[in-house]
């Protein structure tokens, strides 16, 4: 590292400083603003002359001109290695339990602890031999992490290929501890500790090749598995007006997804309901593992309170986690909530900036950034041959729930799934509120296309019933079209709707869809006899009572069986064969 | 330390600028005019130039006055003393009462950890039916009532504030009409209840900028009060006043802005109060209660929109009335399963009938034939309106669950309401008088 560098404050502006500097400056370089017994950390942003700009990661009250800005000349980073999982961090990676052991209630200016305990022993099990070549995020030897095995990797900054010179024994150390040597073509000696540091910023591109996701996520959520899957490695976004369910949805997706981790970055929303997520999910139980469900959970919080700033890096701080599990094989999932809040407070800094203005007010950048955020998801074939992967699903907050607004229209340009809430669906109480006719997917399902195909054209065809029943009354609709209006929503209420309080029915596995979901197919493609509307939607009133009854019934258990005979008898009557 | 400055060089709305050095942000200066003395805020430094913000205006600054830098943000004097205590938007009183200056406090302070917050479980009770049945407002709650102007939400703020069980009310007024200040003043002094509230009232004829000091000076009182165990509610009104005022700043300034003339951060400036809102471990809580007329009766304009996706539900106040649909407690289910048996049950199948009597009085309106049903659904939501919604009623919860079965005897039979055979055993009236 070079010599120490300083600064002189000259501005403030909100969370913005101008720093007048001598040697160099390098942009996004952290720098800290020594105030008093503070150190506050910030990243310089733009350079003109010889001022800086920083944007600073707190609050800058009482800040002076003619305070001392030291420059550190590394990029924002987080320290990756065994420990992540179960944390909850803020969105410059302090874990925030211990800064509440630290400084109490509240969360304190300047205060900055390491994210990953150092005294804390882990076994490591080399795998690497001395002699062998390795490249960057190659295995060198591994620990276990809760129940996954965590690798310990060549480091991803490594230029080139490397030899092992040395490698430590089995044997337990800290995260700090050199557990390797390795050289690289040039001859540089490098030590290899259990942790390593990356830049935030920088995707982690340690990996063979980057493949296009086939596989479906399964998120046993019954409308986006069958309608609108989400790919293992794929992408997805949720707008939806306040009220409409965004956050209750990625909560249960959180839990119910079959994925090996998941990441959550709450960014500039309630702090209420991480909590929930906080207190609730160590005392869930994964039915894939049968441990606490917070043994596969990252929190990365930066909820609307807390420092602008730090809530733009959250996302890229959540996002290298995900990349660094990815590099071990496994299937992460990224939920962020809201991007929103993310675009929001690229704007605040924008403006600080006085840059010239986008649409309302969103700086010109905006859809690029969206998009190599996104872009950072993705399945890979590691250089062992085997795969990994980071899914995002990221919630939007359209001001007034308009979709024409920039956020949503950039988003929507990159992903790979659309699931729009709808107000009515929620004020319906028709959860999850995911309007079924304008959400799409690129996406396929692992439910037979013909059949997922018959179901939306039956949606839409209701639909249009439905529509045109309120010009024309009840009395006015034939038969055929009341009949196609019935089965839409028949749909809708039986299989499209979940409750989320019912057990059984929150979250559906993959066999018990497909196997739902046939028999439903054959309902809805069968011809009805009926006298009039009256005794058809009784008929079907009825049928939903049994088919919703079956929906909570334990999945082969006696009276799912029971159920779905029932549900037969009742079809025999009226279809017409 | 404390050095005076005398060279102006920018007087542009509220905000003066003046050359000066060693400035802290954030840190208060006093400005001695002709008008008098008035505090101001410095909100931006570049170079040598300071920008203030002047809390009583800049009418009546002339270039040649003196600005002294105290060297410290804005604070606010935190003691038992303020309890019964008015003051203004500049934390003076506005009561006959002394100026109080001992344990002065910063105001706006650092957010709470979310890793110390714990899940709210605890009901407050108001007596309004409407809310302590169909939406419960918790500990802890930060709910905006959405309500056109013209419509009783101080009327309704003043109720909650006489019966809602909690320790500590604090009254936070933004461009009150006067006569509203005095209003809430003489109902809670009538009422018996000045003496556990706190007033902290900008009318709308006092300076824009001491506006905006109302939220942060309320709840950082609040937050002492609750970290001594206080369980407090802070009621602010009007919101809207609160935003329209940083528009004005904002727009002085020259800052770029977002969405109709609002600031950029308003969402984050919102935010920062709301989140204030907090269950203590192991401490008191701050529950807030905030007014927020919309412009045009409008729910997508900037202000209301941004606090409905900040705030954990909405009232909607509409012709008097709380609106029971879309009006929403997100976090009732937290604390209406552990009242009374039936209150779910109640809470349910009331609005239910409610909603059907609401597609019975369209159809109605239309012309349509009425069947039997309709007829006594029209009925049945007559009552409900009288007795229920009305928001002078002032019962408690297990008065109004009985108030509940008791309409709903009048009006039907046990099988038409589709409540579970147990409850209608245990709780259907046996006389369908009413006592």
């Amino acid at each position: 590292m070079s010599a120490e560098r300083f600064g002189i404050l000259t501005g403030i502006n909100g969370n913005m400083a101008r720093v007048e500097f001598k040697d160099y400056v390098m942009q996004n370089e952290v720098a800290f603003i020594l105030h008093n017994e503070e150190r506050l950390k910030s990243e310089v942003i733009r350079v003109t002359g010889n001022i800086a700009e920083l944007q600073i990661y707190e609050d800058t009250k009482g800040l002076r001109l003619g305070e001392k800005v030291e420059f550190t000349g590394e990029l924002l980073s987080v320290e990756l290695g065994p420990g992540l999982l179960g944390q909850i961090f803020d969105g410059l990676q302090n874990p925030l339990p211990k800064l509440a052991e630290k400084s109490g209630f509240f969360l304190k200016r300047g205060l900055y602890l390491e994210a990953l305990d150092d005294k804390l022993e882990w076994e490591f099990t080399p795998v690497a031999k001395v002699g062998q070549g390795v490249k960057p995020g190659e295995k060198i030897g591994f620990t276990n992490e809760g129940i996954f095995e965590h690798w310990i990797m060549a480091p991803f900054g490594l230029k080139g290929a490397a030899t092992v010179v040395k490698i430590a024994n089995k044997g337990k150390y800290n995260i700090k501890h050199t557990v390797a040597e390795l050289k690289d073509e040039r001859g540089n000696t490098c030590l290899v500790a259990m942790s390593q540091t990356w830049p935030v910023k920088v995707p982690i591109a340690s990996f063979a090749e980057k493949l296009k996701p086939s596989k479906p996520v399964i998120t046993k959520i019954r409308i986006i598995d069958t309608l609108i899957p989400v790919a293992l490695g794929g992408t997805y976004c949720v707008p939806g007006p306040f009220g409409s369910g965004k956050t209750v949805l990625q909560q249960l997706i959180s839990k119910h997804a079959e994925i090996d981790i998941v990441i959550i970055a709450a960014c500039g929303e309630r702090a209420g309901e991480v909590v929930e997520t906080l207190r609730e999910f160590p005392h869930l139980v994964d039915p894939r593992t049968k441990k606490s469900l917070i043994e596969r959970t990252v929190i990365i919080c930066n909820t609307s309170s807390m420092p602008v700033s730090a809530r733009e890096s959250s996302v890229y701080t959540a996002v290298t986690i995900a990349e660094y599990y990815r590099q071990m094989g496994l299937n992460v999932l990224l939920l962020a909530d809201s991007t929103s809040r993310w675009a929001q407070a690229m704007r605040e800094m924008s403006g600080r900036l006085e840059e010239i203005p986008g649409e309302e007010a969103f700086p010109a950048y905006l859809e690029n950034r969206i998009a190599s955020f996104y872009e950072r998801a993705g399945l890979v074939r590691l250089h062992d041959g085997s795969f990994g992967s980071v899914t995002i699903g990221g919630t939007v907050s359209p001001a007034g729930g308009n979709f024409e607004e920039p956020v949503t229209q950039a988003t929507l340009k990159v992903v790979g799934a659309f699931h729009g809430l709808s107000r009515e669906r929620s004020d319906a109480r028709r959860y999850p509120a995911i309007d079924p006719l304008e959400s799409w997917s690129k996406y396929t399902s692992f439910i037979d296309s013909k059949e997922v195909n018959l179901a939306q054209a039956v949606l839409k065809r209701s639909y249009e019933a439905k529509q045109m029943m309120k010009v024309v009354g009840e009395e006015g609709t034939s038969l055929s079209d009341f009949m196609a209006y019935l089965k839409g929503e028949f749909i809708d209420d039986v299989y499209l709707q979940q409750n989320a309080f019912d057990e059984v029915d929150a979250a559906t596995i993959e066999e018990r869809q497909k196997y739902v979901f046939h028999v439903l197919h054959e309902i809805i493609g069968s011809e009805f006899n009926f006298e009039n509307k009256d005794s058809a939607r009784k008929f079907f009133q009825g049928l939903r009572q049994v088919f919703i009854e079956w929906n909570s019934s334990e999945w082969q258990a006696e009276n799912f069986k029971k159920q779905e005979n029932l549900i037969k008898e009742k079809c025999k009557k009226h279809i017409i064969a | 330390m404390q050095k005076t400055y005398n060279r102006i060089i920018q007087i542009a709305g509220n905000v003066i600028t003046v050359e000066a050095k060693d400035v802290g942000y954030g840190n208060l200066a006093e400005i001695s005019s002709r008008a008098g003395k008035s505090l101001a805020q410095v909100i931006r430094i570049d170079g040598e130039k300071v920008y203030l913000q002047v809390f009583s205006g800049s009418r009546g600054i002339s270039t040649g006055d003196k600005v002294r830098f105290l060297g410290h943000p804005m604070k606010v004097s935190f003691t038992e003393n303020l309890l019964g205590r008015l003051f203004n938007g500049a934390g003076l009183p506005r009561d006959n009462g002394p100026t109080l200056e001992e344990n002065m406090i910063e105001i706006g302070g650092p957010s709470v950890n979310p890793a110390k917050r714990i899940i709210p479980r605890k009901m407050i009770r108001t007596g309004i039916p409407m809310i302590d049945i169909f939406n419960s407002l918790v500990e802890s709650q930060k709910l905006p009532i959405f309500s056109v102007p013209g419509e009783p939400y101080n009327e309704l703020l003043a109720r909650i504030a006489m019966q809602a069980e909690i320790d500590l009310i604090i009254l936070g007024g933004m461009g009150l009409k006067y006569d509203d200040y005095l209003f809430f003043r003489d109902t809670l002094e009538k009422n018996g209840s000045l003496s556990r509230a706190i007033f902290f009232v900008h009318t709308a004829q006092d300076p824009t900028v001491e506006c905006l000091l109302v939220p942060d000076l309320s709840l950082a009182v609040a937050e002492q009060f609750a970290l001594q165990g206080k369980r407090v509610l802070v009621l602010l009104t009007d919101m809207t006043n609160f935003c329209d005022a940083l528009k004005e700043i904002s727009i002085t300034m020259e800052h770029i802005p977002s969405n109709r003339g609002y600031p950029g951060d308003l969402y984050s400036q919102l935010a920062s109060r709301y989140e204030k809102a907090v269950d203590f471990d192991s401490a008191g809580s701050i529950t807030i209660l905030a007014v927020t007329t919309m412009p045009g009766d409008d729910v997508t304009h900037p202000v209301p929109d941004n606090t409905g996706y900040i705030t954990e539900g909405q009232f909607y106040l509409r012709n008097k009335f709380i609106e029971p649909f879309g009006s929403l407690s997100r976090l009732k289910q937290l604390v209406n399963g552990k009242t009374r048996k039936d209150h779910r049950t109640i809470m349910d199948r009331m609005i239910q009938l409610f909603s059907d009597y609401r597609e019975a009085l369209e159809k109605q309106a239309m012309g349509f034939h009425m069947s039997e049903w309709d007829k006594k659904l029209l009925k049945y939501g007559k009552a409900f309106e009288e007795k229920m919604m009305n928001l002078s009623v002032d019962i408690p919860l297990e008065k109004a669950l009985d108030l509940g079965w008791q309409i709903l005897a009048e009006n039907f039979e046990p099988a038409e309401t589709g409540i579970k055979t147990e409850l209608v055993k245990e709780f259907w009236p046996k006389t369908s008088s009413i006592a």
